[in-house]
């Protein structure tokens, strides 16, 4: 029994390594960069949307304004008052944390698909104020974000160099998902996950839990936003539209809701779909979104990693049927 | 005539537009909470529904020469089938596992609706015309009341009425409301519960069809028409509560108003004022103005 | 340990690549010119997939080559959203070796594309796009404005609206770059020849419902309503204006129209309504010849933009085989040197701010009984020449022409 936990550790370091090789040589196999760029700040989006739902069982269907939120006020900062680009994605950060927490405290009143339409109306709510308010140029977007130097001497003018600095964070994000999740804070929130009550009965403030899990969950949003910014040079409210937080959903059904790397990879596929797509379809692309969620619901819940898992676990034990990891098991109750 | 400086006919135009609104807010979170009430899903793609009811009214009367009053009983039957297919088909291996599932396979079916929609007839929106019967308007002295507006806010009255007397009166909505407590016991009695269930989905499509065909010559049909509203249905669900049906009736008409009002004081305010009241409605009291707990 | 391993590996490589070169951009053999514009939405017709066509025709009649060099067009929909035409010209540029990129509909994309453009140094032609920021507080040496702008519009309509009674106005203005624009210049026009403002209220790009607009327009009392929308919205508010009765008691101002708005709405709906246009396919016995064979291909005229689509592609063409180049900068020079003859425009030229100066036509729309034959709408009632129609120097706040 001991040999196959081994090959299961091994191949899930072989998949990471592989992963970093092609992050880090992307450039130079012929990767557009601002693909990948995009892509990047839509895994971290995705990463931190997996860590509220894969990880605490909160499905939050507005993550979209956190996202909108901070790549609207990094832009604002960076833009109009002269930040250097650290400090105006540290702020969008801020920010997002701090909508994240306004609208924590709100949704978590009411539980389950409650919180969830909660957390969709109320990013409508803000998305209806973006349109107003003059900073953001409404239908225009806030155009025209330069994009700094890094810590005032390190030009991120070039795709190559900001590229690299995005992949750094980007794996600092990666690892910091694991920490937490790792942690005695993360497994409550994953015993918040399987079983609410049984939390709250041993004796958890699971409101605190839930609404630190949010907050951070937000944070981090707001990072791939305030990313996003720097790279396109512009902030609209596309950013903030409900259909990206469904989106963001489908990338993290499609890659494994619950594990590490599903996110990162539900992101890639879906924004390399779109782009794919975008010219050669048009409308079509909404359907084959669509028709990925359904798919994705009805036969294939776990995602790719999920999925992936769950046949290597097959393959080892001949007894047991495969289990899987994740909130996919929420069915089995 | 003027109240707080605004003139009344455009005080009482504004109040009417309102009620307008509020009255399909009423019919589409009735459907809502009907279909949750019994399947246990948030049917996001219910938005969808009612887009795809005005739809099948315009194409009516466009390729077929279908009128308004046809297509009134014509387009809720076609979604009705429509909303049998995706029950049998999609929705029924979802009622034992977590109800987001639910909603993110309804939210996948209106992504679906509106994409093809939108390929097919592009996403500028066509005009439906006002059935002869109901164009222009009633001076009524104080204010000039365009007809097809007061016809549409007494339809959907008649129908939610309707529905609300059809689930609390008679004995087909005390099944169905049984079944909602405890499918088991019910199909024990020998109730066809899964049929019953089928029925309850087509009759929320046709619902939300019905609205669509109503909401037609009012405004623009176009693919997105749905997915607009259909976050507005949410909030004034989650302020009605989903227990109740009136509730769910009073509620809609009621954010109608309100919205309609704060078009006249404070217009740039009225996309976000159901959403306001939803949150304020959330910290006093977290079950809904009518809802019983979750 | 292991996520040791894996930091430090990445930090080493992220090392060398810093130190990588940049990747050259190549041109090629062939001229790449990208259109980008509103293919499905509230602008399609009067832009739109004709106007792709009529770019691809222009490069079709020049023979498909120029200066030895194939000529390849790229075509794309925006669907009104910034972001989108932004990413896929930036994509075209970096990827595709882009040499030139015309702008469409839709103002807050053409200001987002003459930005890119402006960093890639390509020339970006901006023909749909109305707002006359892309020559004012945001001109660029590297955008050319076309085909009109909204100071043309309101410079050209405003006055000869006020002069004929309407001195009250109120604004229905599409909430974006261009509505501001239009609503902005108009009302200096409005106020200068002494007519007032009374208010205005704004409505989103591509509202659905104008009814509570109209209520709001009817109790401001104002003689007429300013339409500062385009497209589809211009259609829509005049339907609902019809619909609301308040057509009774006010006159209605399309401060934006194209023949193809006329054409939807009938000659009962907006006879006698004054509007600015830059061609008209009547207007001459060259546009004639040009519009019917548009006319043959599309079963109705075209508009004033899918005219300018033709003749900025030729206009650059030329340029191109004047400057044997299609570097950015030798042919944005080009160009400037160069003249506008042709059935879009006659003596045209290129303004330090980038507008492209050519006159404009001040236009009634006739009654019913006085159009004779099928697109008979105009009655062309005045001219204003080139340097009249657009932002004079003083009024000027781009920094490129001082």
């Amino acid at each position: 029994m001991t040999a196959a936990p081994d090959r299961n550790t091994q191949l899930a370091r072989i998949g990471l390594f592989i992963g970093l090789a092609v992050l880090v040589l992307a450039p130079f196999i012929g990767l557009y960069p601002v693909f990948m760029m995009k892509a990047l700040c839509y895994a971290i989006f995705a990463c931190a949307f997996n860590l509220l739902l894969g990880f605490t069982g909160l499905l939050s269907f507005g993550h979209a304004a956190f996202l909108g939120a901070a790549a609207y006020a990094t832009g604002w900062l960076v833009r109009s008052a002269g930040l250097p680009p650290e400090l105006g994605v540290l702020a969008g950060m801020a920010f997002a944390a701090l909508l994240g927490l306004a609208v924590g405290l709100i949704a978590i009143r009411r539980q389950g698909i409650y919180f969830a339409m909660i957390t969709l109306a109320m990013a409508q709510m803000i998305y209806f104020v973006w349109l107003q308010v003059p900073f953001t140029g409404g239908e225009d977007g806030l155009q025209g974000v330069p994009r700094g130097k890094l810590f005032g001497v390190l030009s991120l003018a070039s795709d190559t160099t900001l590229y690299y600095v995005i992949a750094a964070v980007f794996v600092a994000v990666f690892l910091f998902i694991m920490r937490v999740v790792h942690s005695p804070f993360g497994q409550v929130l994953k015993a918040i996950r399987e079983n609410e009550p049984r939390a709250i009965s041993l004796g958890y403030d699971v409101d605190r839990y839930k609404l630190l899990a949010f907050v951070l969950s937000a944070a981090l949003a707001g990072l791939g936003g305030a990313l996003k910014t720097l790279v396109l040079g512009f902030a609209t409210l596309s950013d903030a539209h409900w259909s990206l937080s469904g989106e963001v959903i489908l990338m993290s059904l499609l890659g494994g809701l619950g594990t590490f790397a599903g996110p990162v990879i539900g992101a890639f596929t879906i924004i390399g779909l779109q782009d794919y797509l975008a010219d050669r379809v048009g409308s079509y692309v909404t359907v084959i979104i669509g028709a990925i969620f359904v798919v994705c619901v009805v036969a294939f819940r776990r995602g790719f990693v999920g999925e992936l898992q769950a046949g290597l676990k097959r393959r080892a034990n001949y007894t047991a049927p495969g289990a899987g990891e994740g909130v996919g098991n929420k069915e089995d109750r | 005539m003027e109240i707080f400086g605004i003139p009344l006919q455009a005080f009482l135009g504004q109040l009417l537009l309102g009620l307008v609104n509020g009255s399909f807010y009423a019919m589409l979170s009735l459907g809502l909470a009907v279909i949750f009430g019994l399947l246990g899903i948030v049917n996001f793609a219910h938005g969808a529904l009612y887009m795809v009811g005005a739809y099948v009214a315009w194409v009516g009367l466009e390729k077929f020469g279908i009128n308004y009053w046809a297509s009134l009983i014509i387009a809720p039957l076609v979604v009705g089938a429509l909303g049998v297919v995706v029950e049998r088909l999609l929705l029924r291996h979802l009622y034992k596992i977590d109800p987001i599932y639910g909603l993110l396979l309804t939210f996948g079916l209106a992504l679906i609706a509106e994409g093809l929609f939108r390929e097919q007839f592009g996403v500028s929106g066509q005009q439906y015309p006002v059935p002869e019967a109901l164009q222009g308007a009633t001076n009524l002295g104080f204010m000039v009341l365009p007809n097809y507006r007061a016809w549409v806010v007494v339809a959907s009255l008649v129908v939610c009425l309707g529905t609300w007397f059809v689930i609390e009166r008679t004995r087909l909505g005390a099944t169905l409301r049984a079944g909602t407590e405890n499918p088991a016991l019910v199909q024990a009695f020998g109730i066809n519960v899964p049929l019953m269930v089928m029925l309850t989905y087509a009759g929320g499509a046709g619902l939300a069809a019905l609205a669509g065909v109503l909401a037609a010559p009012v405004i623009q049909v176009t693919p997105l028409m749905g997915s607009n509203l259909i976050i507005i249905v949410f909030a004034v669900v989650v302020i009605g509560g989903m227990g109740s049906i009136l509730g769910s009736i009073l509620t809609g008409l009621g954010l109608g108003i309100v919205e309609g009002l704060t078009k006249v004081f404070y217009p740039e305010a009225s996309n976000i004022v159901v959403f306001v009241i939803m949150a304020i409605v959330l910290v006093i009291r977290p079950a809904g103005l009518f809802g019983k707990e979750a | 340990m292991l996520q040791l391993k894996k930091i430090s590996a990445a930090c080493a490589l992220a090392a060398l690549g810093f130190a990588a070169p940049a990747q050259a951009q190549i041109s090629g053999d062939v001229i790449k010119i990208g259109f980008i514009t509103d293919m499905s939405g509230l602008y399609a017709d009067i832009d739109g997939p004709a106007g792709a066509e009529m770019v691809r025709q222009a490069v079709a009649d020049m023979g498909g080559m120029v200066a030895g060099k194939k000529v390849e067009v790229l075509v794309a929909d925006h669907q009104n959203k910034a972001d989108v035409a932004a990413a896929k010209a930036r994509e075209w540029f970096d990827q595709q070796g882009l040499d030139m990129l015309i702008g469409g509909t839709n103002s807050g994309t053409a200001l987002a594309m003459a930005k890119v453009a402006a960093e890639k140094k390509k020339p970006f032609l901006a023909v749909g796009a109305g707002s006359s920021a892309l020559t004012n507080d945001q001109c660029s040496p590297y955008t050319i404005h076309y085909a009109y702008d909204t100071v043309a519009m309101a410079k050209t309509t405003g006055p000869a609206v006020v002069k004929s009674g309407g001195k009250s106005w109120y604004f229905l203005t599409a909430d974006y770059a261009f509505g501001t624009a239009l609503q902005g210049d108009a009302t200096n026009v409005v106020k200068a020849s002494g007519g007032t403002v009374v208010g205005s209220v704004r409505h989103p790009l591509s509202a659905s419902d104008f009814s509570s607009f109209m209520l709001q327009a009817q109790s401001s009392k104002a003689q007429i309503l300013g339409l500062a929308n385009a497209g589809g919205d211009t259609i829509n508010s005049i339907k609902a204006a019809n619909e609301f009765g308040v057509t009774k008691t006010m006159k209605l101002a399309g401060l934006l129209m194209f023949i193809n708005d006329i054409h939807s709405l009938g000659l009962k709906a907006t006879q006698g309504m004054y509007l600015t246009d830059s061609w008209y396919w009547n207007q001459s016995p060259e546009s004639r010849t040009w519009a019917k064979k548009f006319f043959e291909k599309f079963k109705r005229m075209p508009s004033s933009l899918q005219a300018a689509d033709y003749s900025v592609t030729q206009f650059y063409l030329n340029a191109v085989k004047a400057a044997n180049s299609d570097d950015g900068d030798k042919t944005m020079e080009q160009m400037r040197k160069m003249k506008v003859n042709d059935m879009y425009t006659k003596n045209g030229y290129v303004r330090a701010d980038g507008s492209m100066i050519h006159d404009m036509y001040l236009m009634q729309v006739k009654t019913p009984e006085s159009s004779t034959t099928p697109w008979d709408y105009y009655n062309v009632v005045a001219t204003s020449k080139g340097e009249e129609a657009y932002l004079t120097k003083a009024e000027s706040k781009c920094t490129l022409w001082k």
